[in-house]
């Protein structure tokens, strides 16, 4: 709260842009965020949900103040990262893409130097890191050199190195990329855990299944702007129907059956045709009455699936284009 | 795990930041994480930075000096001659590595700079604590061999305990110049050019195995500009005894400048390639 009791947003930014400057002499630089605004509040899993070079790292740069925006305005736990770059990221946790750890540490030392750099006293660090490694599953690595950790292991400790300041936020850059579904899930789980304790969540993902599961309110970016805003049902509701009917047919008649389905949907009730190169969607608030209709037409796919909309039906329809492009 | 939830009080966060006196500077908190990682690592680097130097100082100077008739140096032994000049050289070398290979990785390989770069440290900071810790690294070296020196007896003066400081002002001369490029430096293979022909011919032609008068009087000025002569000459004639203090100044003057340019343009150059 701020002194007038007004609730000031935790993170504020406004017609926030970078661009980075040319490679080459005389070149013209890279655009990666183009002015863009959003607020994340105490409390909040925000995610940026986007594909690869939609400006989500950048902007997790941006906030991790390593990296200076070339435009707009940003706020953080109300400091300007211009200029109390120090400050802010003492209350910053930060987990990078790739698990950047020590492979001559031990698991516990690695927690350790962290904490050097933090300026913790020697006992408090020590007394966290226990703490940590029981928090990251880690207890019994905690000797070990790094090599004998697996994938999930390895950004468990990341995860776990990133709270040894007791940040106020976390930032994660796509926290699960890389991992089996097991590790996945256990790591979403520690990071469901943060948030019961009060911890602010930032996280970039090009999962929709992980945006879904993590966060409260998300963007959604594409070539540095931003195309919406909203929790992950809201964003549904917005742009997709309840169901989604996918249909595939064989590919001579790809085509000719996308045609003849769009004649078939019925606007009014919201239903609409997306054909993608190897398979048809069409969006519907009742996949199996759909699908009746669809057969009873004379049309055979060779395979037909009802499914719930997701993100990426989203993504799709604000981007023209699947995530994963 | 408890991380302890904010209480709403704590936001905005207190307009002087009540930084606790007993938190080390920025600065020394690179150095200290480098010296813990360094702790588990040093045994590997004794080989290159002590053991090689002394090897040379066997092999060179106390074999293959034999053949040379102390009279061609003026009476002085070649051992006495080519000790002080290797350990100029292996000062140079030893920040080559430290500097070039050590920072090359810092950003792009291990990325103890990025680690470093997410904490309260700006890149100043991080350029700071590594210097430190390459100047450790290079005063370490340079007392274990200047030890060896005196125990084989191949120092002639008491102010041989000055080639220490000289060593390392050596190796900072080219540490500070050197981080300052390599962090802007994408492709390895750079370094190695750098070493082949920067660091190797002025390893053999900066008067570290033989006296510069006795190169063609046309190919001496060429010799006198190198930084690394200026190291030998300040620690062989502080060993001989023959330092005099107008050309030490010079010396000392020279690499001075070298390393104050190599850690101003590393401030730009540190900034530039961190915060992105």
């Amino acid at each position: 709260m701020t002194r007038d009791g007004t609730a000031a947003p935790l993170i504020q930014a406004r017609g926030l842009r970078k661009t980075y400057p040319a490679k080459v002499r005389g070149g013209e630089g890279f655009q990666a965020v183009a002015g863009i605004d959003f607020h994340v509040d105490r409390g909040e899993a925000f995610g940026f949900l986007g594909p690869n070079g939609a400006g989500k790292s950048s902007t997790m740069r941006m906030l991790g103040c390593v990296s200076p925006p070339t435009g707009g305005d940003l706020r953080i736990l109300g400091m300007d990262p211009r200029r109390d770059g120090r400050r802010i990221r003492a209350r910053l946790g930060v987990v990078p893409q790739d698990d950047v750890l020590d492979p001559d540490l031990s698991v516990r030392e690695n927690l350790l130097m962290y904490g050097i750099y933090f300026g913790l006293p020697r006992r408090v660090v020590r007394e966290r890191a226990g703490r940590l490694l029981d928090f990251a599953q880690l207890e019994d690595k905690a000797e070990e050199k790094l090599g004998s950790l697996s994938g999930g292991m390895r950004r468990r400790l990341t995860i776990a190195r990133s709270l040894i300041n007791e940040p106020d936020i976390l930032l994660l850059d796509e926290p699960t990329t890389g991992l089996d579904p097991q590790a996945r899930h256990v790591l979403w789980d520690r990071l469901f855990r943060l948030k019961q304790q009060g911890v602010t969540l930032l996280l970039t993902t090009h999962y929709m299944d992980e945006a879904e599961q993590l966060c409260d309110r998300l963007v959604v970016m594409d070539k540095g702007l931003i195309a919406d805003e909203g929790s992950p049902q809201e964003l549904i509701q917005r742009h997709s129907t309840r169901e989604v009917l996918e249909l595939r047919f064989p590919i001579e008649e790809h085509e000719q059956a996308a045609g003849k389905l769009s004649a078939l949907v019925r606007a009014d009730v919201g239903e609409r045709v997306e054909v993608l190169p190897d398979r048809v969607l069409v969006y519907t608030p009742d996949g199996e009455a759909t699908l009746a209709v669809v057969t009873a037409a004379q049309m055979v796919p060779v395979t037909a699936l009802v499914r719930r909309s997701t993100l990426e039906d989203v993504f799709l329809r604000l981007a023209g284009r699947s995530l994963t492009d | 795990m408890a991380v302890t939830p904010a209480s709403p009080a704590t936001f905005p966060a207190p307009p002087v930041s009540p930084a606790p006196s007993a938190a080390p500077p920025m600065f020394l908190r690179e150095f200290a994480a480098r010296m813990l990682r360094y702790r588990r690592t040093w045994r590997g680097t004794v080989v290159l930075s002590v053991a090689n130097p002394l090897l040379f100082l066997l092999a060179i100077g106390a074999g293959l000096g034999r053949l040379v008739d102390p009279a061609s140096l003026n009476g002085i032994d070649y051992l006495e001659f080519f000790a002080p000049g290797m350990l100029a050289a292996a000062a140079m070398q030893n920040a080559f590595v430290e500097s070039s290979f050590a920072v090359y990785s810092s950003l792009r390989r291990d990325r103890a700079y990025l680690v470093a770069a997410a904490t309260p440290l700006e890149p100043r900071d991080i350029l700071a604590g590594h210097l430190l810790f390459i100047a450790f690294r290079v005063a370490s070296s340079a007392l274990a061999f200047a030890v060896v020196m005196v125990a084989f007896g191949a120092v002639r003066s008491p102010w041989v305990v000055l080639t220490v400081p000289a060593a390392l002002l050596t190796g900072m001369a080219f540490a500070a110049p050197l981080a300052a490029w390599t962090v802007t430096v994408g492709e390895f293979g750079r370094l190695n050019t750098v070493f082949r022909f920067v660091m190797m011919p002025m390893y053999l032609f900066a008067g570290t195995f033989f006296d510069l008068a006795t190169l063609p009087e046309w190919l001496r000025p060429v010799a006198y500009v190198l930084p690394l002569w200026h190291g030998v000459d300040l620690c062989r004639t502080l060993s001989l005894g023959t330092a005099t203090l107008g050309t030490s100044l010079v010396h000392v003057g020279y690499l001075v400048v070298l390393t104050a340019a190599g850690v101003v343009a590393a401030l730009f150059t540190y900034r530039r390639h961190i915060h992105l």
